[in-house]
């Protein structure tokens, strides 16, 4: 059953987002991600949701702060710059405790940068990206078909522990059309929700949403109890994809669309006769540690591949800890690493390790 | 006994932290009155502000949401969209909705958003200490224009209450003062306006609310009460700029 569709993947994470129960949702344009605003815009009003073009990046975070504030499900997208203009409210959400999805289809930076694909705001993402010591939930899809699945999950993760999810892709993802399995009905766990400002109707004491504490002691508390969540939610919801790791030379590590050309690399290597594994992060925080510490013995060398200068390969040596050499290799500015470009860095770390 | 006066239930029974002689807290009676007589305390969100009033969300006895600085607007248009039914407040000082809050309020105004806004006006930025606002009046000596605000460097004084008026989507906007008791009881009929005016689905509301600031302005409570009559009125005139035929 089920219902099988080609589409785009931008329009499926909006589709996905409304199987989700998402009834609102608050953007402002930006390429490569600007057709979820407008498959939301033709969708929401048939499902009795709400679709509002903010006047800007800062205002459409700030709706969904104060939308999440009453217990709906709520999501905005952009695209790079415009998501460093959503950091202000990305630190007030993570420090209320709200629960909301954020979507961040890479584009090439600094700056205005380029509208080409990138992994470049991996460290954005994953340590922060506002003030404060925080952090979302980061996924990292590789697929149409992942957008959705992933998608869905982004609005169970952050109900479950009112924390910001949001959903990291790049130009390729966002742009690419693939066919989709969607599923007939979602199964939407209900959380609890007594904590939302909704209107108490007399029944209940007036629920407070807020971030500061000018206490430091209290603030200090309020610190460890998020910290205390980021723990449980690297115990609980780490992701990953073991690719041919089993004798593995060479253990690639590469996320999103990067990971789908390592897999052409893999094949194109075993041609020739070389053994290459992949170990795609599905979860970019928390960061799979468990998958490294399956393979950490089978291969002579990790070699992490990404659309930047290098972020997560300093995530990959800090959980390695330099039991294992890793290298990297990258393009940058919305140029995409070409399969060449991979089994040249091979064949370079072959001959170093052989 | 019968009880002729008492403090409105909206209210919280806690001592604020204002200062001896600021308004703030006049302010805080009054839309607390007003959602005790319209009876809607049960159903009102509001959404506090950065400034002085930051942690008002003690103080009312509604559900209530903190906001970044001079994005209440956004937030209530947040909260609004998901709760339409309901009543929703921003309560904003003049640095939050005139400076850094200028596009928030803009297109809150102009999308007719659903909500009410109050704007204290007491031309300086109060938490910070004392620093020049887009309402600072021409001359008024601030801790950022120590020799008096210069119209040549730092511009002039926004009348945010005429300049809202310009645009199609309001519902209502009146200024009104603190400034003596006949002032606050019309403040108050205004308050109540505009929350009738929300329930009636008429779209959005503001009143702006001439405060004083005695401690960052360095006068006495009373003098502080003359300076709105005196200097402050002449320069934001009192009145209905949108909807004084509104029945609601």
């Amino acid at each position: 059953m089920g219902q099988k569709l080609l589409m785009k993947g931008n329009e499926v994470i909006a589709e996905a987002a409304i199987r989700a129960g998402c009834r609102h949702y608050f953007g402002y344009p930006i390429t490569p991600q600007t057709e979820i605003m407008h498959y939301m815009a033709k969708r929401m009003p048939a499902v009795g949701g709400v679709f509002l073009q903010a006047e800007s990046e800062v205002a459409a975070i700030n709706m969904v702060y104060g939308a999440a504030s009453t217990g709906h499900r709520v999501m905005t997208s952009s695209s790079s710059p415009g998501i460093s203009l959503k950091q202000e409210g990305i630190s007030y959400i993570a420090g209320a405790q709200l629960p909301a999805v954020i979507v961040n289809i890479m584009r090439g930076g600094p700056g205005l940068g380029g509208i080409q694909p990138s992994q470049s705001d991996y460290f954005q993402a994953t340590k922060g990206g506002g003030h404060g010591d925080y952090h979302m939930v980061v996924l990292a899809p590789a697929s149409v078909q992942e957008l959705y699945e992933l998608t869905v999950e982004a609005f169970n993760i952050a109900d479950r522990y009112r924390i910001m999810t949001m959903i990291l892709g790049d130009g390729v993802l966002g742009q690419m059309m693939e066919v989709v399995n969607f599923r007939d009905e979602e199964k939407i766990e209900t959380f609890d929700k007594s904590w939302a400002a909704n209107g108490h109707d007399n029944k209940r004491e007036h629920n407070m949403i807020t971030s500061i504490h000018l206490d430091p002691a209290v603030l200090e508390q309020w610190n460890i109890g998020l910290q205390n969540k980021y723990k449980l939610i690297s115990q609980n919801e780490q992701r990953y994809e073991l690719y041919n790791c089993d004798d593995a030379e060479i253990i690639l590590v590469a996320y999103g669309s990067v990971a789908r050309i390592c897999k052409g690399v893999i094949r194109e290597a075993a041609e020739q006769g070389i053994k290459l594994g992949l170990l795609r992060p599905i979860t970019l925080f928390p960061f799979p540690t468990d998958a490294f510490d399956k393979v950490l013995d089978i291969p002579k060398a990790f070699l992490t591949v990404e659309m930047s200068s290098g972020q997560m390969v300093e995530d990959v040596r800090l959980t390695i800890e330099g039991r294992k050499p890793v290298y990297f290799v990258g393009r940058m500015g919305g140029m995409i690493p070409t399969v060449k470009d991979i089994m040249s860095k091979v064949k370079e770390i072959k001959e170093k390790h052989d | 006994m019968a009880v002729v006066f008492k403090a409105p239930h909206a209210l919280v029974d806690v001592p604020m932290h204002y200062c001896p002689g600021c308004t703030h807290g006049i302010a805080h009676r009054l839309i607390a009155e007003a959602i005790d007589e319209l009876d809607i305390e049960g159903k009102t969100i509001g959404v506090s502000p950065v400034g002085c009033a930051y942690n008002n969300y003690l103080y009312f006895n509604c559900d209530m949401v903190q906001a970044a600085h001079g994005r209440a607007p956004a937030v209530a248009t947040g909260i609004k969209r998901c709760l339409p039914e309901n009543v929703v407040f921003t309560y904003q000082g003049d640095g939050d909705l005139a400076a850094i809050g200028t596009s928030e309020i803009v297109h809150a105004a102009t999308r007719g958003e659903n909500i009410t806004v109050i704007f204290i006006n007491n031309t300086i930025y109060g938490m910070t200490s004392g620093q020049m606002a887009p309402t600072t009046l021409l001359g008024q000596m601030t801790t950022t224009t120590p020799f008096g605000r210069d119209p040549k460097v730092n511009g002039f004084p926004i009348r945010v209450s005429e300049m809202l008026a310009t645009l199609e989507g309001p519902a209502y906007i009146e200024r009104v003062s603190l400034h003596d008791v006949r002032h606050i009881k019309k403040a108050k009929e205004a308050v109540k306006k505009a929350f009738r005016v929300q329930l009636a689905g008429k779209g959005f509301s503001l009143v702006e609310v001439l405060s004083t600031c005695p401690t960052n302005w360095g006068l006495s409570p009373v003098e502080a009460m003359k300076r709105v009559e005196r200097e402050m009125i002449p320069h934001y005139p009192l009145g209905v700029f949108v909807g004084a035929n509104l029945e609601v």
